[in-house]
């Protein structure tokens, strides 16, 4: 499949809205914990293997998004959402007759191992296009994309738990539901597959910058530069800090005020978590624009550096004030959406748009790692913390010290990036090849 | 006399632009609005 071309008239503000369709859609994925108990009940599964579906499609997300990354950039947005269409819906239909059917091997391999292909190849997608179209505002526009993935689960997760009410949480109601949301998200996202074009000149914006001017490097020369592994250092760290309080954010603020005057309900908890959310997308769209005004490298030291400030904050008088615990986490979380949907354009301002989706698709391994070491950290330290007896905000002192130094890694890193050295360029990785080839001729 | 060499009339995007961006934006517009009423639920719980 060719890259679809726009016509001259073509508007880029219809690109961020096929963007948005695939990421709306493929965030579903934060949702999966709305299936978890019917799925328990339903096929007496415990809680560790009801979570096998989401945490294998994650696992997919990364690796597909890595390895696919290249295929991505050399077949087109088009093709990548159409793939993406076809595997995070199919993956529904698979996991639908794995209900009905009672065979949870089937969901597993179905919304795991299909739709987590789906979900790598669509984050993927609409990046490198939405950079070729926004020269001008990478940020901003990556940002829009990248906020429709938080702004997905929010749709999901009541319109999953509605639909579960309706059917019923019995095998053939997990089945149905499933079954309406495959189809659903299939026509959703043909929006996206069917608008997306790629520019047609190099200056989609009258007088405004070009996408591939400059600094190009491909994804296989990125990924040999120290500049692609103090990036993957930075993002692997925020994520991380901001995993350590999105995950235990509802006991979190139980345990932090139950020795005061005024403890958190379970319900006020919920809200917690609700809020912490829309900080999430919030700062995804927002940070992100506003590194297009003071640049990427700025950007990363305010979500490091100050990131690193709020969490001394709740460890040291966090407890004392519950508007400034709120105030401080959400800060975090939106530093944590923003550390998202700002790495992409950092990636362009270092490597050029010439294969910015396929080094982004590498750089999510980061993403997959810090899935697995936040929740890590925090679960493990406040379980050691409570079998010596601890209670209160001292139950979590010690992981948020942790996520400190971890911010401190991250601003250290980012400090230590510097622009690509020109041997890693394309013009010079040509001009090699074109010497190499000489030389031969000449020997000769 | 008509003239052959005037360029085709450009289509107007704008509808297909409020079409698309209503198709993500109506989704989105619910997802905020439940998530508001969880998180007043801090406020008020």
């Amino acid at each position: 499949m060719s890259p679809p071309v726009a016509p001259p008239d073509w508007s880029r503000w219809l690109v961020p809205p096929a963007a948005l369709s695939v990421h709306l859609s493929i965030g579903q994925a934060y949702a999966w914990s709305v299936f978890k108990p019917p799925l328990e009940s339903a096929l007496g599964l415990s809680g560790t293997q009801s979570a096998l579906p989401f945490q294998l499609a994650i696992v997919m997300l990364g690796l597909s998004a890595a390895f696919g990354g290249t295929l991505v950039e050399r077949n087109g947005p088009r093709w990548a959402m159409t793939v993406a269409l076809v595997c995070f819906s199919s993956g529904f239909l698979i996991s639908a007759l794995g209900a009905a059917v009672e065979q949870y091997w089937l969901i597993v391999l179905g919304y795991g191992f299909v739709g987590g292909i789906g979900l790598g190849i669509g984050y993927i997608s609409p990046v490198s296009t939405l950079i070729k179209w926004f020269p001008d505002r990478p940020g901003m526009a990556t940002g829009i994309a990248i906020m429709g993935f938080g702004g997905g689960a929010l749709i999901a997760s009541p319109w999953s738990a509605q639909m579960l009410e309706s059917f019923g949480s019995d095998s053939s109601g997990i089945a149905l539901a499933f079954l309406v949301h495959g189809l659903s998200y299939a026509v959703f996202m043909t929006l996206g597959v069917l608008l997306v074009r790629v520019p047609r000149g190099e200056r989609p914006v009258t007088g405004g910058p070009s996408a591939v001017e400059g600094v190009q490097v491909s994804a296989r020369s990125a990924v040999r530069t120290p500049q692609f592994w103090c990036l993957w250092v930075v993002l692997c760290m925020n994520v991380t800090a901001g995993i350590g309080i999105l995950e235990k954010a509802a006991p979190m603020i139980k345990d932090f005020f139950a020795d005061t005057s005024t403890p958190v309900s379970a319900s006020a908890a919920a809200g917690f978590v609700a809020l912490l959310s829309a900080a999430n997308m919030a700062g995804r769209i927002g940070w992100s624009s506003t590194s297009d005004l003071i640049g990427r490298k700025n950007v990363y030291r305010v979500y490091l550096g100050v990131g690193a400030l709020m969490y001394a904050l709740i460890a040291l008088i966090g407890d004392s004030s519950k508007p400034l615990f709120v105030l401080c986490a959400l800060v975090i979380l939106s530093f944590y959406g923003g550390g998202f949907a700002t790495i992409p354009a950092y990636l362009k301002d270092l490597f050029g748009a010439y294969q910015v989706g396929a080094i982004h698709g590498r750089l999510l391994t980061a993403w997959s790692t810090a899935g697995v070491l936040g929740p890590l950290i925090v679960n493990w330290i406040a379980d050691r913390q409570e079998e010596a007896g601890r209670h209160g905000s001292s139950l979590y002192t010690l992981s948020l010290f942790i996520m400190i130094g971890l911010l401190a890694v991250g601003f250290v890193a980012n400090e230590l990036v510097r622009p690509v050295h020109a041997r890693h360029h394309i013009p010079a990785q040509r001009e090699a090849a074109d010497a190499e080839r000489q030389q031969p001729e000449s020997a000769a | 006399m008509p003239n052959d060499s005037s360029p085709s009339p450009q289509p107007d995007r704008r509808p297909l632009i409020a079409f698309a961006w209503l198709w993500v934006g109506a989704p989105l517009a619910y997802g905020l609005y439940e998530l508001v009423q969880k998180a007043t639920q801090l406020f008020t719980g």
